[in-house]
């Protein structure tokens, strides 16, 4: 039986990035807030100091900072008549757990959504036909927001992570060395770019004699000392290496720890709450509304905590697990297209090109989670589709995040993976090659989406989230295109050879490629298409949000990230100056 | 027993929590496992004096894990799979196989990160693994059913006693899935597992102890865990000339 505790005006359900973000404003409009969280505390001098955090064996391989699946996992499938199975380990996607959850073990890598990218059905079918948007099942929706609103938004982010870049848009103007495929940005980075090593500098003079535009990857890797809006200090970082999978022991990579915590857990009117995972959101009988959360904590005891306002900032496969599991807003059913919650699920389509010199040393362990020349030329609708066959794009990068050897030991073309052939192309090739990732979008397709298992269940009893997903071949034509352009620039390089790794078959549950996993969730302009509006506000129980990826109607060729801060602020504002004077409905459904 | 115990310092703890002591001198189970102590944290970040998470090396000598036969076949195996020369160590070299022991013999063997819950069907390639077994399990059961496959199909004892390139061809009928093993083993993910390991040892700190000296480590030029390499960011092509480093720091250094 659960015991009831005191009410508090609003409960954050996980503490990540969006956990960290709603805590701080709400905490300081005036609310008294409590955020629950899965997993342990964690913080940079006891978990991941200097003198440990470079450790590939324990971080990257043993998980130790993500989820354990071994008590709650997901099922996954390609397709509808395939039987869904656990996924019995971490691999396609790393997910997070604790304080700071995936914002601890993330690259830093923060990108913004291109403007047409928020009016992805909209602007692709009127530029490129009908045909375009529907081909392949793709079930595409514009956002119901826009580049424009968020722009403010962005900007909060960038200031509280001391992105360190180069602008390519100040309101209108083109800057050189900046993306100028971006949208226009009020302002400059808060820090200059970082400085970029061998291999990014060889990919930007390749990239540049071909006719691209380089620039350097934005990034939440301290270029310089910074500190930010919320007295939150950082230092530069020291290029060791060790940033995606691993906690930052230098306060040099924006988290959750180094730029909110420290503000936020001084406010009297905030407490945060570990090991303590939220089983359900419980609803009045007419289920128009949130009365609280049910959670029980690592040691078995249950708790009903009362609030005013629920706040989904868990990741999304929790966010959409827990709406389908408290049963706010109608499951949606492949068949017949109906429903919302769970639809729309997407991904990332990742592939990349490894590049071997015979005469240069590159020393890829000098690396930092966003250390790249990027190129934009491909990504979304930056450059014309017409007679290609698919919609969306990517970004191509020269990025070296580290030369961590178990992970990142590329060898060339027919090298056997063991044996005395491979052992000599490791010891020729490590110092001596890298990689340029292509980072795709992914589109939504009828047969993507989120449900409940029917046969697996977590430790708790509840039914597990089942995934049925592959790429779409409209990603896959993307893909195959865009790996054709990284390949030029690597080419380009002059190098003794390349190695195209190219996204061919179905997704697959054991190779790393990214944790941007988005959808079920989504947003949109009214109640039959979304699950919430574009204040992530349910249209069901309007004493609800859901933040996070899952609000994306498909995924755009960038990390999701920085949009996923920019929805949470541009929220938050709308709770602030409109919500909490008439509680209700934000947007009339 | 370590179970028991945590147990019995967790209901400890979770009575100090309780009584709502913000952030109280709590050690929490710094060990990225399940079911370390709730806290009500407010008021301050905080700080839990002597309770850094630092790394679980290896310990002791010989096998913990494997028996006598199962260590003659990973012995002989990993050498195969990283065969020893003058350009780098080997695995065995490099003390891989005390590597996989002990990692088997702790958490990660367990299966401390897997799902091992039913049911159990085999599923599809892209459905990853799919098996009861923990890792240990697996090396256990992989091990017998391979050396039970070669006295059946190619005469001889046991794996370990077959020529070099009699012990490759077999790696890779495991590795292609064309060698069908007994006792529920599937051969590709045993052996997925094994290569993935053994690299593991050959590249990881020598505090897990395998990279015996650092030896996989110098092969390729990688330095290690060291810290900072700002003024090396902008030296392009040069090689960086520091000797590798590990946690417990490197020979000549730490030692006298």
């Amino acid at each position: 039986m659960a015991t009831t505790l005191q009410p508090v005006d609003a409960v954050l359900v996980g503490f990540g990035w969006t956990g960290a973000i709603m805590g701080q404003q709400l905490c300081d409009a005036g609310l008294n807030v409590v955020a629950l969280e899965r997993g342990p505390w964690r913080d940079t001098p006891t978990d991941f100091a200097t003198g440990f955090a470079q450790d590939e064996l324990r971080y990257m391989w043993r998980h130790h900072l993500f989820q354990n699946v071994s008590d709650d996992t997901i099922t996954i499938r390609n397709k509808i008549d395939q039987e869904a199975l656990p996924m019995r380990r971490l691999g396609s996607f790393l997910l997070g757990t604790g304080v700071g959850s995936g914002g601890v073990h993330w690259n830093g890598q923060i990108w913004r959504f291109l403007p047409t990218d928020f009016l992805t059905k909209s602007h692709n079918e009127k530029r490129y036909g009908k045909k375009a948007v529907s081909d392949y099942d793709m079930t595409l929706q514009d956002w119901g927001v826009t580049y424009d609103e968020l722009e403010p938004h962005y900007d909060q982010f960038d200031k509280l992570c001391g992105t360190s870049g180069k602008a390519g848009n100040i309101r209108g103007r083109i800057q050189p060395g900046g993306n100028p495929f971006e949208g226009p940005r009020a302002n400059e980075f808060p820090n200059p770019p970082m400085a970029q090593t061998y291999g990014p500098t060889l990919f930007g003079k390749a990239a540049a004699e071909l006719g691209r535009h380089p620039f350097p990857h934005p990034t939440g890797n301290m270029s310089q000392a910074y500190t930010n809006p919320l007295g939150a200090q950082m230092g530069a970082c020291t290029y060791c290496g060790f940033c995606e999978k691993f906690g930052c022991g230098n306060y040099s990579k924006a988290s959750p720890q180094t730029t909110v915590l420290p503000y936020l857990l001084q406010k009297s009117n905030f407490t945060l709450k570990t090991e303590s995972e939220v089983l359900r959101v419980d609803l009045t009988p007419d289920k128009k509304r949130a009365t609280g959360v049910t959670y029980v904590n690592s040691a078995g005891e249950e708790f009903f905590q009362p609030a005013e306002m629920v706040i989904l900032s868990a990741f999304v496969l929790q966010n959409v697990r827990l709406l389908l599991l408290s049963g706010i807003g109608k499951p949606y059913d492949p068949k017949s297209g109906e429903g919302v919650v769970g639809k729309h699920y997407a991904y990332q389509t990742m592939s990349s090109v490894n590049v071997f010199f015979d005469d240069k040393i590159l020393n890829p362990f000098i690396g930092a989670g966003a250390l790249a020349t990027v190129i934009d030329d491909f990504n979304g609708d930056n450059f014309d589709h017409g007679g290609l066959g698919f919609i969306g794009g990517a970004y191509i990068a020269g990025m070296i995040t580290g030369g961590r050897p178990i992970e990142m030991i590329y060898t060339p073309q027919g090298v056997p993976s063991w044996g005395m052939e491979w052992k000599h192309a490791a010891a020729k090739n490590y110092l001596r090659s890298f990689s340029l990732s292509v980072h795709g979008s992914c589109m939504s397709a009828r047969g993507n989406y989120l449900d409940l298992d029917p046969t697996y269940r977590d430790v708790h009893g509840r039914p597990m989230l089942r995934m049925t997903f592959d790429f779409t071949q409209n990603d896959h034509k993307m893909s195959d295109y865009l790996t054709d352009r990284a390949a030029e620039i690597a080419k380009a390089m002059n190098p003794r050879e390349i190695k195209p790794n190219r996204r061919s078959g179905s997704w697959s549950v054991t190779p790393y490629q990214t944790t941007h996993n988005t959808g079920g969730a989504i947003m949109g302009d009214n109640p039959k298409n979304s699950v919430v509006n574009k204040y992530l506000q349910s249209w069901d129980v309007p004493n609800l949000f859901s933040m996070g990826s899952g609000a994306f109607p498909q995924n755009a060729g960038y990390n999701p990230t920085g949009t996923v801060a920019a929805l949470a602020y541009h929220a938050a504002d709308a709770i602030k100056s409109q919500y909490l004077k008439a509680p209700g409905p934000l947007v009339r459904a | 027993m370590a179970t028991k115990v945590n147990q019995q310092r967790r209901k400890l703890l979770i009575g100090s929590v309780a009584a709502g002591v913000a952030g109280a001198a709590v050690a929490s189970i710094h060990d990225g496992e399940l079911g370390a102590p709730p806290q009500t944290i407010r008021g301050a970040v905080p700080w839990k004096e002597g309770a850094a998470d630092s790394p679980p090396g290896a310990s002791g000598s010989g096998y913990r894990y494997f028996t006598a036969t199962e260590a003659e076949f990973i012995e002989a195996a990993v050498a195969r799979l990283i065969p020893n020369d003058s350009v780098g160590p080997g695995a065995v070299e490099a003390n891989v196989p005390f590597f996989l022991d002990r990692q088997l013999a702790g958490p990660y063997g367990r299966g401390d990160h897997y799902y091992l819950g039913g049911p159990w069907p085999k599923g599809t390639p892209e459905q990853g693994y799919q098996s009861r077994f923990s890792p240990a399990q697996l090396y256990r059961a992989a091990v017998a059913a391979v050396d039970k496959y070669v006295a059946a199909n190619l005469g001889a004892a046991a794996f370990a006693k077959l020529a070099a390139a009699d012990q490759d061809k077999t790696l890779k009928g495991l590795e292609s899935g064309d060698i069908k093993l007994e006792g529920g083993v599937d051969a590709k993910s045993f052996f997925t597992m094994l290569l993935q390991n053994t690299k593991e040892g050959y590249f990881s700190d020598p505090i897990y102890g395998g990279n015996k000296d650092m030896g996989a480590w110098k092969m390729i030029g990688f330095p290690g865990a060291h810290y900072n390499y700002k003024d090396w960011v902008s030296r392009h092509g040069e090689p960086v000339p520091f000797p590798p480093v590990g946690f417990k720091g490197r020979p000549g250094w730490t030692e006298g």
